[in-house]
């Protein structure tokens, strides 16, 4: 979304300059926000109104202000942001403006330059020679860098919630209830998918050891071999039990086909992070034989890059996990560029951590059994979520089935 | 006693084509033109007002049309920024001689453009402003401003009738005579809503200016060609005095464009 602030004084009530230009504004194809008003008291008294007008386009928007000029309205130059010089490395100065995941325009020298990346809950590092704007953590902080203080000459362009339902998507429903007719809503997020391969989206899957606990290794697995996935962040776990599923056919010691459990099963677990640490990684252990199936060796053979994040209860860890928690956010980070859609599964803690490093403009999914986990990533605010409550296997199933179509 | 500024069409003439009735392929016949403005001088002359006379000058043609000269209120003339560089020329003239004529001259900023009394008439104690083809709707704010006044702005959208004054004429009961489709509809309902008793003028007698009047107490002198206005007019207690204004229809004005009054009003509040 664009957007231009404009402000209208006079006689704007008796002479309904006012209902016009807003009138006009909707019309136009725009969208407004009153920002301040201020109604004359008595006859004669001028009034003010302070509006924000957006669009879709700068064509659209440039096109509204333009006409709105004849009617009076007068374009508010935006003022420079305000910079302040970090005191300290990983330490912001008082007063630093925390990003938002919204798209983001800072005013430098009335120049208006987006934010870099869309992410939130960081400081705003200006490069003035380069004129960039770009969002950082505080870990990325070094001393007397310059950063953006205050809120003045910051623009931030909320993803407009849509007025109808086309597309799953494009409506937030905070009804999570696990009554909610399931097929049509997993039918339209396999349309979505779709639509993301074809527009060249990178589609993310965030998923937890659930997946394998609930039986539905072998639909994500047809879902990386169908081309849906492009990236997988996991922890330990989802990649240890996706192993140990592959190598000895149980997940914690249980056999995933009958639910039993195999005779000396909690062996199991060690075995295989032995067996990928003898191999030197993930990746050697599919291209030397190792390791044949399973969502990971899916990934190796089809090329889809994954990041693991270690966590403290990890036994192992795998080769591949990055312990260091910062190491791992910069190695999300880096990775999610071009990603459109984020499909989360059965993680409540990792796919927080993923949201949060989102723009607020991808689409993300949630799906967990547990209506509390659904509700807790649905409503962070993007209007640009959905949630399911349901297993992951059911779900998994219907919704390969829908793509494999 | 109300008085007037009139400018003698000496030399009148279609020079330039600055609105819809403009040709210079169709001029004005001089001494046609001349005649009617003898017969409008003659016919304000016999009622209840004082004319006063500014010298014309060559190649500002229109300067005869006076109303577009500014805005008087008191002994306060606030001068117009005329849009076209064609008319730009008068403006200093009209200022020089409101100034020698013990008038205050007032100046908006230079780049809102303003025209005077064609753009701004009184109805009641509300300045009724019309904006889009000559004037800025800024304009009005900068008037509001200075007289302190309720000022309603509204949009004219038929290029025919480019100024308020083509196509509203307020009416000292409390009413005005008006041709409605040359306002947008906020505007029309800007003026429902301020004035009541409006008199809605049919469109094939709007085309003659038959809103172009001046009004003089209960007399109204007025372009001919609308029989039906004159009719509602006398109904209501004017005496209508239409006069021949073809010459001066042809560069787009008739009676009201050729006069100003000085003042439009002596306060604000009367």
């Amino acid at each position: 979304m664009f957007s231009e602030t404009v402000i209208l004084r006079g006689h704007i009530i008796d002479s309904l300059i006012l209902p016009k230009v807003l009138d006009q504004i909707l019309t136009q194809g725009g969208d407004f926000k009153i920002g301040e008003i201020k109604i004359g008291q008595n006859r004669v008294d001028q009034s003010y109104a302070q509006i924000e007008i957006s669009a879709p386009s700068h064509e659209v928007l440039d096109e509204i202000v333009r006409r709105l000029r004849q009617h009076g309205a007068e374009v508010i130059e935006e003022a420079d942001a305000q910079l302040a010089e970090a005191p300290l490395d990983g330490v912001f100065p008082k007063d630093f403006y925390v990003t938002t995941n919204q798209q983001t325009f800072v005013t430098l020298a009335g120049v208006e330059i987006e934010v870099r990346p869309a992410l939130m809950d960081c400081g705003v590092v200006i490069d003035r020679a380069g004129l960039r704007a770009s969002a950082k953590k505080f870990h990325e902080v070094r001393r007397g860098m310059e950063i953006v203080v205050g809120h003045q000459g910051i623009k931030v362009m909320p993803v407009q919630r849509a007025t109808s339902r086309t597309a799953v998507f494009e409506f937030m429903s905070t009804s999570i209830s696990l009554e909610k007719p399931k097929s049509g809503v997993i039918r339209e997020m396999a349309a979505e998918l779709q639509r993301a391969r074809e527009e060249g989206g990178k589609i993310l899957v965030v998923a937890g050891p659930a997946v394998v606990h609930s039986g539905a290794v072998s639909h994500l697995e047809k879902l990386i071999d169908l081309g849906f996935v492009d990236l997988l962040f996991g922890g330990n776990a989802l990649a240890l039990h996706d192993i140990e599923n592959a190598l000895f056919g149980t997940s914690l010691g249980i056999h995933l086909e009958h639910g039993s459990l195999a005779e000396r099963g909690h062996e199991n677990q060690m075995r295989a992070i032995n067996a990928i640490r003898e191999a030197g990684s993930i990746s050697r252990a599919v291209e030397t034989g190792v390791l044949k199936s399973g969502i990971m060796a899916a990934c190796v053979r089809h090329g889809v890059e994954f990041v693991l994040a270690g966590s403290i209860r990890d036994d192992g860890p795998l080769p591949e996990v990055i312990t260091d928690t910062l190491e791992a956010q910069d190695a999300m980070r880096e990775k999610i560029t071009g990603v459109t859609t984020a499909l989360m599964m059965g993680t409540m803690l990792h796919s927080m951590a993923v949201a949060n490093l989102l723009p607020a403009t991808v689409k993300t999914l949630c799906v967990d059994v547990n209506p509390a986990a659904v509700s807790k990533l649905t409503e962070r605010g993007s209007f640009q979520s959905l949630g399911l409550v349901s297993d992951l296997e059911p779900f998994l199933r219907e919704l390969v089935t829908n793509l494999a179509r | 006693m109300r008085q007037l500024l009139l400018c003698p069409p000496d030399y009148y003439e279609i020079e330039y084509e600055i609105n819809p009735w403009m040709s210079r392929a169709r001029g004005a016949e001089v001494p046609v033109a001349q005649a009617q403005w003898k017969s409008l001088f003659n016919k304000l002359s016999s009622l209840d007002c004082k004319i006063e006379l500014i010298p014309p000058r060559p190649r500002l043609p229109d300067m005869v049309f006076t109303a577009n000269a500014g805005l008087t209120i008191g002994r306060r003339f606030i001068s117009s920024n005329f849009r076209h560089e064609e008319r730009a020329g008068e403006a200093p003239h009209f200022a020089r001689w409101m100034e020698e004529h013990g008038y205050e001259v007032v100046w908006l900023p230079k780049d809102l453009y303003f025209e005077g009394e064609g753009d701004a008439l009184f109805g009641g104690d509300v300045l009724f402003c019309g904006y889009k083809f000559r004037s800025d709707i800024n304009s009005h704010r900068a008037v509001a401003d200075i007289l302190g006044c309720l000022v309603i702005s509204v949009e004219l959208v038929d290029p025919r009738f480019y100024h308020i004054d083509t196509c509203f004429c307020p009416l000292p009961d409390g009413g005005a005579f008006w041709f409605p489709d040359a306002f947008d509809e906020y505007g029309q309902r800007a003026i429902r809503d301020h004035l009541r008793d409006l008199i809605d003028v049919a469109p094939e007698e709007a085309i003659h200016f038959s809103c172009n009047a001046v009004v003089l107490g209960r007399d109204i002198v007025l372009p001919e060609g609308a029989p039906k206005l004159v009719a509602t007019l006398k109904d209501r207690g004017y005496t209508c005095h239409p006069l021949p204004m073809s010459e001066f229809l042809k560069a787009g004005g008739a009676c009201k464009c050729l006069t100003m009054f000085m003042p439009q009003r002596e306060r604000i509040s009367e």
